[in-house]
């Protein structure tokens, strides 16, 4: 069988080529905003996975330490702990902040854990072996290890690097000891330290005369912080995290998320507005790569209506002749769809966002460019077999 | 001919694209086998170390103020003084405390005068007594010789009675007078007591380190006027970890990095360890003492301080990055057969440099994996890339 689309592509390949590459880095783009979205969608889920809790406990009628600020004494986990089916309770503060370390300066989450329960999955270094002054640093914020950060008014040793570890806005997370995060989270500078205390010492109430214990007891529960900002919990094994969440709703009136509400919140939440964003941006850009190859395809089909015409007038079938534009189509899409996926690979770790992409979404943009380009060949294959075999001697 | 060569040369092309396509999803896509970096168990000696945050404190700081709310007269020392046991450190006035310490003494010597006139009463009474006494004796032999009559005689015996009487009264009253003396005497005392409250003296030698109320103020009973501390005993106060505090016992050694100068070590040992913890940070007290009290220290000065604990002698460890968490359990990836394979280990000491003695679980020909790209899972086909 004589392949039409073979010879008619071989007599122009230089074209055919740029306009599948062409095709190719428009996907490539649509296959970057896949990523993006699931990329978000992962940060989210990230920070999930690395707590591998349970249950999330948070301050009453609040959404999380992420959609919205919660606050928990930090010895509540006492109380939690009591609760039947728990096995492990930690505390756990959340804060961004800015560090910088010379000139260089990173926006980062810092999550203050318990060292020693919780082991991190490290690409390098070791674990937070002291109880002050260390952290382990997700590779994106660019530490090394023996870096020295200062955050306030310590110096912060960098001893491991972990991979994909990153809070639901994207930023790295830097996970140290709780007692210093709580510090840090609360940490006034001094000149407001010195106008609280000049402000204490001058209030009678608090400094009476003839009490002078009284002034420092005041200090030191005004400038102490024993707050966090969740609790992760991890039931035993057979325990129904809904129903041990309803137990610590209902006895310690505090707010308890399973691992999958959690999630949704998280999200659901927090990244639905910007999801539907990307989703719509997702969807114009898929009708615009079909419209692309429709008219492509369109205009190959246009430029060669005089060579159809002859082919007609030889007697070539119609459904050679219709294999053919829509072999070339599908060739335009295949094209196309490698160089959209090598692009891709090649570019997504220049994001400063973190890029996810699954095969699954690969096999999907696989599957609409060949439905697309199947479907942009019918216009195509209708305007050549309505071309006249005569208008090929004629005009 | 030139047609062929070019057909056979899209075909090469296109070959090769497929190929190098399939070469990267089967070296980077999902499938590829995972690189890890592999180690061994080490046999070697552990030195673990706890480390604690604390503050340079002395253990023997006295505050120096009055018992009584009045107004401070002078104040003999000041900020940075060295200062004796015993030492006058400062007066408080006395208002009148003086004119009632002289009333007391004139108070005192009017009952020793009471104290005489009483003996002088008894004195007499006395030879009135015996006077009578003789007198009655006398009658009662004249009565025998029928000089004198039965009346008169008992009327001298009963004047003998009554003047014994009065001796009693008389005795009774020097005793009270007495008694009244010793009051004054004690009330004088309690004044004097007062008088000396009002100097403020140091309790032992040491550093004034505040000086907090000037002369002339007011200044209500507790309230510190001075604070002096003995430099000689100055401390680390540190807060330590609950959590593996066990093995802290006295004596341990312990480097003590002041925070003025955060690089330099300073030795000390563990003096104390405080029986009350705290309870809401979950920390103990270990007061660790400079084994020689550095230059310039201040009280207050934050200080880093690594406790070392003693060591665990060849002992077989692995990396801290190696024990991982998996389904809830720790242990450690061993890799058989190029699979990853979780085995549960046990662990016991944890150095502060990463190291973690692993008590069992597995043996010395295990490979463990210590790094990942990803987190591990049962049976994945790994790599073995170490650098």
């Amino acid at each position: 069988m004589i392949s039409l689309a073979y010879r008619d592509v071989s007599n122009s390949f230089g074209r055919y080529l740029l306009t599948g590459i062409g095709l190719g880095l428009l996907i490539g783009v649509t296959l970057t905003m896949a990523g993006v979205f699931r990329g978000m969608v992962d940060d989210g889920k990230a920070l999930l996975r690395s707590a591998d809790a349970d249950i999330w406990v948070v301050q009453q009628n609040t959404l999380g330490p992420f959609a919205e600020p919660s606050s928990l004494p930090d010895n509540i986990y006492r109380g939690i702990l009591a609760i039947e089916g728990i096995r492990q309770a930690t505390n756990v503060a959340y804060l961004t902040l800015e560090v910088g370390r010379g000139s260089h300066s990173v926006r980062v989450m810092l999550e203050g854990i318990d060292t020693q329960q919780n082991p991190l999955h490290l690409i390098a270094g070791r674990p937070v072996m002291r109880s002050h002054y260390e952290l382990v640093a997700d590779e994106r914020s660019g530490f090394k290890i023996g870096d020295r950060i200062p955050i306030h008014r310590h110096d912060y040793e960098v001893v491991g690097l972990t991979r994909g570890m990153r809070s639901p806005s994207g930023d790295p997370i830097l996970f140290l000891p709780l007692k210093d995060a709580q510090e840090i989270q609360f940490l006034k500078d001094n000149d407001a330290l010195f106008r609280d205390r000049v402000q204490l010492k001058e209030n009678p109430q608090l400094n009476p005369p003839g009490n002078p214990a009284l002034l420092d007891a005041v200090e030191q529960q005004l400038f102490s912080n024993h707050r966090v900002n969740t609790v992760l919990i991890q039931l035993l094994p057979g325990a129904n995290p809904r129903r041990v969440a309803d137990d610590i709703e209902k006895w310690l009136r505090l707010t308890a998320y399973p691992k999958d509400e959690m999630e949704d919140i998280l999200i659901g939440q927090l990244i639905a507005m910007a999801s539907k964003q990307i989703g719509l941006f997702l969807v114009i850009l898929t009708i615009v790569s079909a419209a692309i190859v429709a008219l492509t395809i369109y205009s190959m089909t246009q430029t060669k209506l005089k060579e159809i015409a002859v082919l007609k007038l030889i007697g070539t079938r119609n459904g050679l002749i219709s294999r053919m534009i829509l072999l070339e189509a599908i060739g335009l899409g295949l094209v196309g769809f490698l160089t959209g996926k090598l692009a891709v690979t090649y570019w997504a770790p220049l994001f400063p966002k973190h890029i996810v992409l699954l095969p699954d979404d690969t096999l999907r943009a696989l599957l609409i460019t060949m439905i697309i380009c199947v479907l942009a060949s019918i216009a195509g294959i209708r305007a050549a077999l309505r071309i006249p075999p005569g208008s090929a001697i004629g005009g | 001919m030139n047609k062929l060569n070019h057909r056979k040369l899209y075909s090469v092309l296109l070959g090769l694209v497929v190929i190098s396509v399939i070469v990267l999803i089967a070296l980077k896509g999902p499938l590829a086998p995972l690189n890890v970096q592999v180690v061994t168990l080490k046999l070697g000696d552990l030195e673990p170390a706890m480390f604690g945050v604390g503050t340079v404190e002395a253990r023997r700081s006295y505050t120096i103020g009055p018992t009584r709310t009045g107004k401070l007269q002078q104040l003999l020392v000041d900020h940075g003084d060295n200062v004796v046991a015993g030492q006058l450190l400062g007066q408080m006035d006395p208002v009148d405390l003086m004119d009632r310490l002289q009333s007391a003494q004139l108070n005192v010597e009017k009952y020793e005068h009471l104290v005489e006139s009483a003996q002088a009463r008894l004195d007499e009474a006395k030879s009135r007594y015996t006077q009578a006494k003789h007198e009655a004796e006398r009658y009662r032999d004249l009565v025998k010789k029928k000089q004198v009559s039965h009346e008169a005689a008992e009327a001298k015996t009963t004047d003998a009675v009554a003047a014994a009487d009065q001796v009693r009264v008389a005795e009774a009253d020097l005793e009270g007078v007495r008694h009244d003396l010793q009051r004054m005497q004690s009330d004088l005392k309690a004044v004097k007591a007062q008088v000396d409250d009002l100097r403020l003296v140091s309790p032992a030698s040491g550093v004034v380190t505040s000086r907090e109320v000037e002369p002339g103020s007011l200044v209500v009973s507790g309230t510190p006027i001075l604070r002096i501390v003995d430099m000689e005993t100055l401390w680390v106060r540190t807060r330590i970890e609950q959590r593996n505090s066990t093995h802290i016992t006295t004596g341990l050694p312990a480097d003590i990095f002041l925070r003025d100068q955060a690089d330099k070590a300073l030795e000390g040992q563990v003096a104390r360890i405080e029986l009350i913890a705290d309870s809401l940070t979950e920390e103990r007290w270990v007061d660790v003492a400079f084994n020689k009290i550095p230059e310039g220290v201040a009280i207050g000065m934050l200080a880093n301080v690594t406790i070392k604990l003693p060591v665990v002698r060849q002992t077989q460890w692995l990396p801290a990055a190696a024990i991982q968490n998996f389904q809830r359990e720790t242990g450690v990836w061993s890799v058989r057969d190029n699979k990853a394979h979780f085995v549960p280990v046990e662990t016991g000491t944890r150095t502060l440099d990463g190291k973690v003695q692993i008590l069992s679980g597995i043996d010395s020909n295990d490979i463990v994996v210590s790094y990942t790209a990803k987190p591990l899972n049962e049976g994945q086909s790994l790599n073995i890339e170490n650098p």
